[in-house]
């Protein structure tokens, strides 16, 4: 087993632990934009479809990175706006509507 | 490392703090936003740090560059596109949709480098295991995660497709993918890389198929965690850490909020995963089935009711959601409350289409969330409550839960029944989910309003601006 893998498994299980830890009190009010949120960041793939796009040479490589770069970059920007757009709904106080009339 | 290096490594770090800061913000309404803007702040310098990475090595070819920059734009703009024109109520397709993209990503990440790799060198056994768990693994998630979008969205039915042998056919599956990924391991084969991909994705579908429509949710947090798994294996074989902690982290996330759901909706995971239960449409049904009587009321009588008592709680469900009702129950709630009811939403974990996707429409129709009170919370206030007003919301408000020996049993359900009068708004009697008899709909206080969610909830609004206006 290289040193580099052990590096990597060990990055790996402290992240798995964070995530138990960061994500287990949430509440349920914020689950949806927690999911989409989490989704986001799943998209940080493509730091590795750039990478690999960096060295394509032929067609293969020139589709595979093509097709890779798109679906990341997708997954990456809808992500964030639409759980940005969902948690920008979330007010504290309703803001001053126009509603008269109705006080008896 | 020279000093580049080292700087792309701490950027990269530094994305990932943000990441984990990102989410525990995340973990409270008031600081929600603030967290995901951070997070990604967080990714927008990683991949800055990256394009400078591949400007620096200058190894990418002209072509290279012009499919790189023409992809971001595509993919960027579909992304926004989306992002910005979906209405809330088809949010858990949205979710689905990125994650379908971002699974198949990771697979062609890993395809790619292992094609390079066993052009050339040869593949180390390290990259080989990850390779192959992320090109399986993607390729299900890919599949799995469009067929769920597809039910979701009413273009694949949302009634579970169960065919005789279909587990058989499964396992058959999973045996050849486990095969074809020991092969590949051990000699590095890229035929059979090809099959293993081929399987993940006809997997994908056979194994979302047999699940119905209303377990989706869980399904989509399920391979919402996959796919993150999935990032991680990238990062393995890419030996990139952001990629790694990243993947890790959403797979960890992913796989608590799968559990938490589960719970909510009183369902084992190997439940819904084996698949094959709930209509998701629901069949109507005219009448009560056990032959006890129900009370019909109209328009007027809620209004009256509503707009004379003290208290009053809403129980919006999915029926709600459904309809796309929730300005209707906002004007509603707000005309109320200017005469001086006490209004507050009792949101079960479950309500809508997904877990908190019922604060998403009420917050998207101006109900400020301290309105909303979770389950927990609201439970002891219905006994306070002079009404009950059940829009849309079948399962979870059921007191058969209460008692053993039927198909809710145990689930945690709203104390509805407490409350001094109940009226529940809904198109039948029709059942819910769980496909059995609600007996709150027959118990002497309750009385039954016949009506879709929206034209319902419409109706009360003129009648409690004649009536009492």
């Amino acid at each position: 087993m290289s040193e580099q893998l052990l590096s990597d498994l060990t990055v790996f299980v402290l992240a798995v632990l964070v995530g138990f830890e960061v994500i287990g009190k949430v509440p349920s009010t914020l689950h949806t934009p927690l999911m989409s949120g989490t989704n986001a960041i799943h998209g940080v793939v493509l730091v590795g479809a750039l990478l690999i796009a960096s060295t394509a040479d032929d067609l293969l490589s020139y589709v595979l990175a093509f097709v890779a770069v798109a679906f990341a970059a997708m997954n990456v920007t809808g992500g964030y706006v639409v759980t940005d757009r969902m948690l920008g709904m979330f007010r504290r106080r309703r803001e001053p509507v126009t509603q008269k009339g109705s006080r008896p | 490392m020279s000093d580049f290096d080292a700087g792309v490594r701490l950027v990269h770090l530094a994305a990932a703090v943000c990441f984990v800061v990102g989410l525990h913000l995340m973990g409270s309404p008031t600081t929600a936003r603030r967290g995901n803007l951070l997070s990604a702040a967080g990714m927008a310098a990683a991949v800055l740090a990256t394009l400078a990475v591949v400007v620096h090595e200058g190894t990418i070819t002209r072509t290279g560059t012009v499919v790189l920059v023409s992809a971001l734009l595509v993919g960027g703009a579909a992304g926004l596109v989306t992002a910005r024109r979906v209405q809330m109520t088809a949010m858990p397709q949205l979710v689905s949709l990125f994650n379908a993209v971002g699974g198949g990503a990771a697979a062609l990440v890993a395809l790619d480098d292992f094609l390079r790799l066993s052009d050339g060198a040869g593949v180390p056994t390290r990259t080989g295991v990850a390779a192959t768990l992320d090109v399986g693994i993607g390729g299900l998630t890919f599949a799995g995660s469009l067929v769920a979008t597809g039910k979701l969205q009413g273009v694949v039915t949302g009634r579970p497709v169960v065919f005789p042998g279909a587990r058989l056919v499964n396992a058959l599956l999973i045996a050849v993918a486990v095969a074809a990924g020991v092969v590949v391991v051990a000699d590095g084969s890229v035929p059979l890389l090809l099959v293993l991909l081929a399987v993940g994705l006809v997997l994908g579908v056979t194994l979302v198929l047999p699940i119905g429509g209303a377990d989706m949710p869980v399904v989509i947090s399920l391979l919402n965690a996959c796919t993150g798994t999935v990032v991680a294996m990238a990062g393995f074989v890419l030996e990139n850490p952001v990629l790694i902690i990243a993947g890790a982290l959403v797979g960890a996330s992913g796989a608590i909020l799968t559990l938490l759901m589960a719970r909510a909706m009183n369902r084992p995971i190997r439940n819904i995963v084996l698949g094959g239960f709930g209509g998701g449409g629901g069949a109507a049904v005219p009448a009560s089935s056990s032959g006890l009587p129900v009370r019909e009321v109209t328009a007027d009588d809620v209004a009256m009711q509503l707009a004379y008592a003290e208290k009053v709680l809403i129980v919006p469900g999915y029926g709600l959601a459904a309809a796309q009702a929730q300005h209707e129950v906002g004007e509603l709630a707000d005309l109320l409350e200017a005469r001086g009811v006490d209004v507050a939403y009792a949101i079960h974990p479950v309500a809508g289409r997904m877990p908190g996707h019922m604060n998403v429409l009420l917050a998207e129709a101006d109900v400020p969330y301290p309105q909303l009170k979770e389950m927990d919370e609201v439970n002891p206030e219905f006994s306070r409550a002079d009404v009950a007003l059940v829009v849309g919301a079948n399962d979870v408000t059921n007191p058969a839960a209460r008692r053993p020996g039927t198909a809710i049993s145990g689930m945690p359900i709203l104390d509805v029944d407490q409350a001094r009068s109940v009226i529940v708004l809904k198109r039948s009697m029709g059942h819910g989910y769980a496909d059995i008899e609600n007996e709150l709909y027959t118990d002497p206080r309750t009385g039954m309003f016949f009506t879709d969610a929206k034209s319902g909830l419409a109706a009360l609004v003129a009648s409690v601006k004649t009536l009492v206006g």
